[in-house]
């Protein structure tokens, strides 16, 4: 699958996604005062009567979509990442709990969100939602694919959390090879007997790039983008561990609790397939670019490559 | 029903709490004592609800935000035959449809899954809100504790609710003073209640929350008043009907013995 040169944040992605699901009624935004940043704006802009305001009150919004749904509606509720966890226990308590079928989505997810400084960048929000039981949890890589993946929540059973990320990453599908994209199922964009890489969000496209890399140097790897941490794909993972001498993974999230984790998860009990995690280690972030955070923290392309590399010897 | 059948089924459904707190050995008998008048006036002669169909969409909602006054809600569900005496008596049993805490998940004719404090009125805002977009006159009713409204997210709810102007949904504060480690006035006092909920917008009552007739008439405003949100602050004394657990923090969650059973049923004959 080659890779489409314009970029595009994942998180206009979700924005693009509420203006197609807008034709079905029951769908509502609710907002806490990020909707310009999250993109609920552009759903509010054209259907302001089912667009709720909550202002800076992330718990009241959560049981608010809660209610929504118990009467028939199908929230998607958004702020930043980081501040949907001001409200986890409701999550866990008023949404997940009784079943009902709300949607959350964190903006701004990671190290990657920049110079913001720490308190924006989430780096546990994945590892929260995913203890959550019912709980889907996405963490899509590209705009075209938050869209895709956005709007087939129409008609999940289960409510979720989706992070998606400020900055645009260079995209990984088009309009035609997002279309195969399915909640729950990882999606693999390159193929290499060696090693297999798995990965989220924004490390998907460094993740290709490590697998170029590493191509020069004569290793193959795999490449999927696991889109959905929950519930995980552990057949495709199965597959790789068979085929590949070990597995990597790859996301802008700590490493206690993330995709690193739920794959160790999975994996000790298949007989205990290496694995190497790249992720960010207990510590927080810090004001910088990017590209300055993402190698301070240790997840640029390369330090895939060298987890990689220490696979195969 | 008249008000003196109100105060009889009252009494009924207090029998019915203090045996159910008995047999699992464990619950909270104070503040579904001072909550249960309220509620038989509600179930009895005001939400709309179907016996046959208890997830009608249009039905009026009763989101209980203090679960740990389950039994009262259980008590009354009963007596309007949602659950059966066996049910009722299972409570806190591992597999109960009457769970430790309101659970809308797992017994019928119950709205809202509570247990967390603070959720409720936000719940009951978002049924609310989605009522209106249905353009349905089904009445939203939230129940809270005065301890409760500790919470901080019961503010941010009681202002998105006058914000958003929400006239069908109906606050009741069973301001009994008494929260679990002591009276609210040592914990944290919520002061002039009906004051402060009046600054955020809301149309409020105070009311003796055991006096029926106060109870009646103040349903009957509070459902009439569709023109902003509205709030009973209903003054009510946590135990009430039996005479030691009333005004007494070492009941809000604890089980009578055999003894205390049967002093408290024949109080409450």
């Amino acid at each position: 699958m080659s890779a489409p040169s314009k970029g595009g944040a994942s998180r206009d992605g979700y924005g693009s996604a509420l203006l197609r699901l807008s034709s079905d009624s029951r769908v509502v935004v609710l907002e806490a005062d990020l909707g310009k940043s999250t993109k609920s704006c552009h759903f509010r802009e054209l259907y302001p009567e089912r667009t709720i305001s909550l202002g800076i009150a992330e718990q009241n919004m959560v049981l608010v979509a809660s209610g929504m749904a118990s009467s028939g509606k199908i929230p998607f509720a958004s702020t930043f990442a980081i501040f949907t966890e001001r409200g986890f226990e409701q999550v866990r308590n008023g949404v997940a709990r009784p079943g009902l079928v709300v949607h959350l989505c964190g903006s701004h997810g990671g190290v990657h969100t920049g110079t913001d400084g720490s308190s924006a960048q989430s780096i546990e929000d994945l590892a929260l939602y995913r203890t959550i039981p019912g709980m889907t949890v996405m963490h899509p890589c590209d705009d075209l694919s938050a869209e895709e993946l956005t709007v087939q929540l129409l008609n999940h059973d289960n409510p979720s959390y989706t992070r998606t990320a400020r900055n645009k990453t260079p995209r990984m599908y088009d309009q035609e090879t997002c279309k195969s994209l399915k909640i729950g199922k990882g999606s693999v964009l390159r193929e290499g007997g060696d090693v297999a890489i798995i990965s989220c969000g924004v490390m998907v496209s460094e993740s290709m790039k490590a697998a170029e890399y590493l191509s020069s140097k004569g290793i193959e790897a795999t490449v999927v983008d696991m889109h959905t941490l929950k519930p995980l794909d552990t057949e495709l993972i199965d597959e790789l561990a068979g085929k590949c001498k070990g597995l990597v993974t790859a996301e802008d999230h700590s490493v206690i609790g993330g995709l690193g984790s739920a794959v160790a998860e999975h994996v000790s009990y298949n007989g205990g397939t290496p694995l190497r995690m790249v992720g960010v280690s207990d510590r927080f972030g810090e004001s910088g670019t990017p590209q300055e955070l993402m190698e301070a923290m240790g997840i640029t392309y390369g330090d895939i490559a060298i987890s990689c590399e220490s696979l195969m010897s | 029903m008249d008000n003196v059948q109100l105060e009889e089924l009252a009494r009924q459904c207090r029998r019915h709490i203090v045996r159910m707190i008995h047999s699992a050995g464990a619950g909270h008998p104070g503040g579904s004592l001072s909550a249960i008048d309220i509620l038989v006036a509600l179930y009895a002669n005001k939400l709309r609800f179907d016996l046959e169909n208890p997830d009608w969409y249009d039905r009026d909602r009763f989101v209980m935000s203090k679960g740990h006054a389950s039994p009262a809600v259980y008590s009354i569900l009963h007596e309007v035959g949602f659950i059966s005496e066996e049910d009722m008596m299972s409570f806190r049993k591992m597999g109960s449809v009457c769970q430790g805490h309101v659970d809308m998940k797992w017994t019928d004719g119950v709205d809202f899954s509570a247990g967390s404090l603070g959720m409720g009125l936000s719940f009951g805002l978002g049924c609310a809100l989605a009522a209106r977009m249905d353009s349905s006159n089904r009445d939203i009713w939230v129940m809270v504790g005065d301890g409760e409204i500790q919470e901080g997210q019961f503010w941010e709810a009681a202002m998105a609710a006058d914000f958003h102007s929400v006239g069908r949904l109906n606050l009741i504060v069973d301001r009994n003073r008494i929260q679990n480690d002591d009276f609210v006035e040592v914990q944290m006092e919520v002061g002039d209640v009906a004051k402060k909920l009046s600054s955020f917008g809301w149309d409020v009552k105070e009311i003796d929350g055991h006096s029926m007739e106060e109870v009646v008439s103040a349903i009957e405003w509070s459902s009439n008043n569709i023109g902003s949100p509205t709030a009973i602050i209903a003054h009510t004394t946590k135990g009430k009907g039996v005479s030691f657990m009333e005004n007494n923090p070492s009941f809000h969650g604890k089980a009578p013995t055999d003894e205390e059973l049967r002093m408290s049923l024949e109080e409450l004959t």
